[in-house]
Formats: structure tokens, sequence, C-alpha cells
């Protein structure tokens, strides 16, 4: 069952505009391959080369911060709903 | 321009008295593709520090939940500067999210609080917007 992910305003270029797309995956890691996939123009935007998540974006599933559940190897169900934020810090 | 309704402002500029001596941040939303800065969203400072900020993730999903909940979006970041000038530092130059964000920066270097706000493009490049109070 595909989940829901939404995008934060800066990558909605990427998927055509939209705020929220669908992805499929047993883990994080295949939902957001599932993303590049559909969407080629996310490639590296979420998860880096090396395969972690990029410093410049927090993601959850649901309420959770994924840093502190299993990072990209965070399992689902398939009724969660991702949310993708950037990082937002300076000094 | 960035437009600030007096409400935002308010709490902004109090959040970041509450933040001393650590730097205090939070997020400000309005209408999609607006300069309408309709509500302040005080966040946690989760780098805990009087020279740094992050924004604290968890406050960060909580407001923009509620800003979307009300027709809204995050379209700004402000945070303090407790003793030095509000210009964007390289930290926030090289950090920043969004090119559409408005940043501001209230300095609490002098007795009155003096906010800017500014564009921060991904080429790195800095540009003073203005800043206009709306009435209540």
């Amino acid at each position: 069952m595909p989940v829901d992910v939404r995008l934060p305003t800066v990558l909605r270029q990427y998927a055509g505009g939209q705020a929220t797309v669908k992805a499929n995956g047993e883990t994080l890691r295949e939902v957001f391959h599932d993303l590049v996939l559909q969407f080629p123009q996310l490639n590296g935007q979420v998860v880096t080369e090396d395969g972690n998540l990029h410093r410049f974006v927090n993601v959850y599933v649901n309420d959770d911060d994924v840093r502190f559940l299993d990072k990209l190897d965070t399992k689902l169900t398939g009724d969660e709903t991702i949310s993708i934020l950037p990082a937002v810090a300076g000094g | 321009m960035l437009r600030l309704s007096a409400n935002a402002y308010a709490k902004m500029i109090g959040h970041c008295y509450d933040g001393l001596p650590l730097e205090a941040c939070g997020l400000l939303a309005g209408p999609p593709g607006s300069t309408d800065a309709i509500t302040c969203y005080p966040a946690r400072n989760a780098a805990n520090s009087s020279r740094v900020y992050t924004v604290d993730p968890i406050d960060h999903l909580k407001a923009d939940r509620d800003a979307e909940q009300h027709g809204n979006e995050i379209i700004g970041v402000f945070h303090s500067h407790t003793h030095t000038d509000p210009y964007p530092s390289p930290t926030d130059v090289a950090n920043a999210p969004d090119p559409n964000w408005h940043y501001v920066i209230v300095s609490l270097r002098d007795d009155a609080p003096m906010t800017r706000s500014f564009r921060i493009g991904t080429d790195g490049k800095i540009t003073e917007e203005a800043v206009v109070l709306l009435a209540r």
C-alpha cells in the first residue's frame, strides 16, 4: 500500500508542483527509491550518494523524527504519512 | 518586502528576549506565495547555544502542520543575534534552506530590538528587504 509523502515547498518543483505524492516501499529507503523512480529530479535531494539521509533535510514518519527511529531503515506498514522538511539552522 | 502582523511581531520579539542568553529562533507563516507573515511559531533552539541555532525539528513539523491547517505555509524563519548586528552570518547563508523564504534577524545588542529581513539566493547572494509592520 503506498504511503503519502509530503514535500517541502523547495522540493515541489521537482515533483510537478505537488505538495503530497504517493510512493511504495516497506522501508523509508525503499520509499525514497520509488520516489526517485517517479521523479528523477529528486535524486540526491533527500538521500545522499552514499545512501544516507541528507543533513539538509529532516524526515518524519507520522510525528517522529526518523533520526530517532531507524533512519532510512525505518519499517513502514503503509498507513504512515512521511513528511520531509528542510533542516533550518544558522548562526 | 516582508509584511509582519503586529501579533507575529510581538510574539517574535518576546520569544527572542525569552531565549536570552541563548539565540532564539522560530518560523513565520502566511498565505502561500505572499509576503505577509501573519503567524509566528516560536521554536526551541535545538543547538542550545548563544552563537548558533537549529530550529527544533519537531517544533518545525508542528508549525508546518498548523500553518497548513490554516491555509498558510511557512514563508520564513527568524532568529536572534544576542550581541551582533542583524545581518546574516556565513553560517546563515550556508544553511539557508529555501530561496523563497524570508530570513529575519532580530538583534538584541542595543536597548531596543532591531529587526531586519533578507532574501538569500541559492548562489548565497544576500538581499535586504523592507520590513513593514501591519496595523492591528
